[in-house]
C-alpha cells in the first residue's frame, strides 16, 4: 500500500513550529484547515488553539468540542475544510503515542512536531487505521507558496 | 420517534458518506444502537470495548450535552437532532 501524502504550505509549517516553540515546554495544538480530494490533501491555513489540559500540559493536549466547532466554523468561513490537527511533543519524538492512538479519530491528518529543548525538530503526519489498531504515516510535502489564500 | 443523527466528518466514510442519518428511537442509547446497527463500522469509533461511549465522543440533543441531561437515557422527541461532536486529545508517551 502506498503512503498517503500531505501537502503543507511552507508558511503553515513555520507557524506550527513557532507555536510549538512558543508553548514549550508545554504541548501546543491547533486545527489544520485545507482541502481534501480523493488523491490529495493540502494544509492551507491553521487555527492555533489553546491546550485545555491545564493539569498536564507538558505531555497532554485537548481540544474541546466547542473549539472543534469553532474550527469547523472557521474552515467554512474560509471556504476550506477541517482536515486535521497538529500538536507538539516537547522533548519527545514526533511519533504517535499509545495515548495519541487511543484518542484519535479516523480520517483526520495528525501532524506532530517534536520540540527538543525549545527547538523544533522532526515533524511527522499520521492517520489512524480504520480498525484503530495503528497509524499510517503521511509523507509531508512542503509547498512553497507566496500568494494569499 | 424519527430523529436525525449528525455524523461528524471523520466518521462519514463509515456512514455511507452521509452528513446525517435518520433513525427511529426514544432515547439517545436507542438512536446510537440503531445507527451502529445499520453502520457497524461506526461502533468501534464511538464505543470502547466495555460498551461505553469513548471519552472524546460528545453527544448533544438539540445542542444540549447529554452529560448534563440523562446521559444515554436522554429521551428524544420527533424531529430532534442528535449531534456527535469530537473532542481532540493526545500527547507524548511520557
Amino acid at each position: 500500500m502506498s503512503v498517503a501524502s500531505l501537502k503543507v504550505r511552507d508558511e503553515m509549517m513555520r507557524r506550527i513550529h513557532a507555536h510549538g516553540v512558543e508553548t514549550y515546554p508545554h504541548e501546543c495544538c491547533g486545527a489544520l484547515l485545507g482541502r481534501d480530494n480523493d488523491d490529495t490533501r493540502e494544509v492551507v491555513d491553521l487555527l492555533p488553539l489553546a491546550n485545555r489540559r491545564d493539569d498536564s500540559p507538558r505531555n497532554r493536549f485537548e481540544v474541546t468540542p466547542d473549539d472543534v466547532r469553532l474550527a469547523e466554523k472557521t474552515a467554512r468561513e474560509k471556504k476550506l475544510e477541517l482536515i486535521g490537527w497538529y500538536h507538539s511533543h516537547p522533548d519527545a519524538p514526533a511519533r504517535p503515542s499509545e495515548y495519541d492512538r487511543d484518542h484519535a479519530w479516523p480520517w483526520y491528518s495528525y501532524i506532530i512536531v517534536s520540540v527538543q529543548k525549545g527547538e523544533p525538530k522532526d515533524t511527522t503526519s499520521w492517520r489512524l487505521h480504520d480498525d484503530r489498531a495503528g497509524y499510517d504515516p503521511e509523507a509531508i510535502e512542503i509547498i512553497m507558496h507566496t500568494s494569499s489564500i | 420517534m424519527a430523529v436525525k443523527v449528525m455524523i461528524p466528518t471523520p466518521l462519514r466514510a463509515y456512514a455511507g458518506k452521509q452528513e446525517s442519518v435518520e433513525v427511529q428511537a426514544k432515547t439517545v442509547a436507542e438512536a446510537l444502537t440503531a445507527l451502529t446497527g445499520t453502520f457497524g463500522e461506526l461502533k468501534k469509533h464511538l464505543f470502547s470495548d466495555d460498551g461505553r461511549l469513548r471519552s472524546f465522543v460528545n453527544v448533544y440533543v438539540n445542542d444540549e450535552d447529554i452529560r448534563y441531561l440523562q446521559k444515554d437515557q436522554t429521551q428524544v422527541r420527533e424531529g430532534d437532532t442528535i449531534s456527535i461532536v469530537p473532542s481532540i486529545a493526545g500527547g507524548a508517551r511520557i
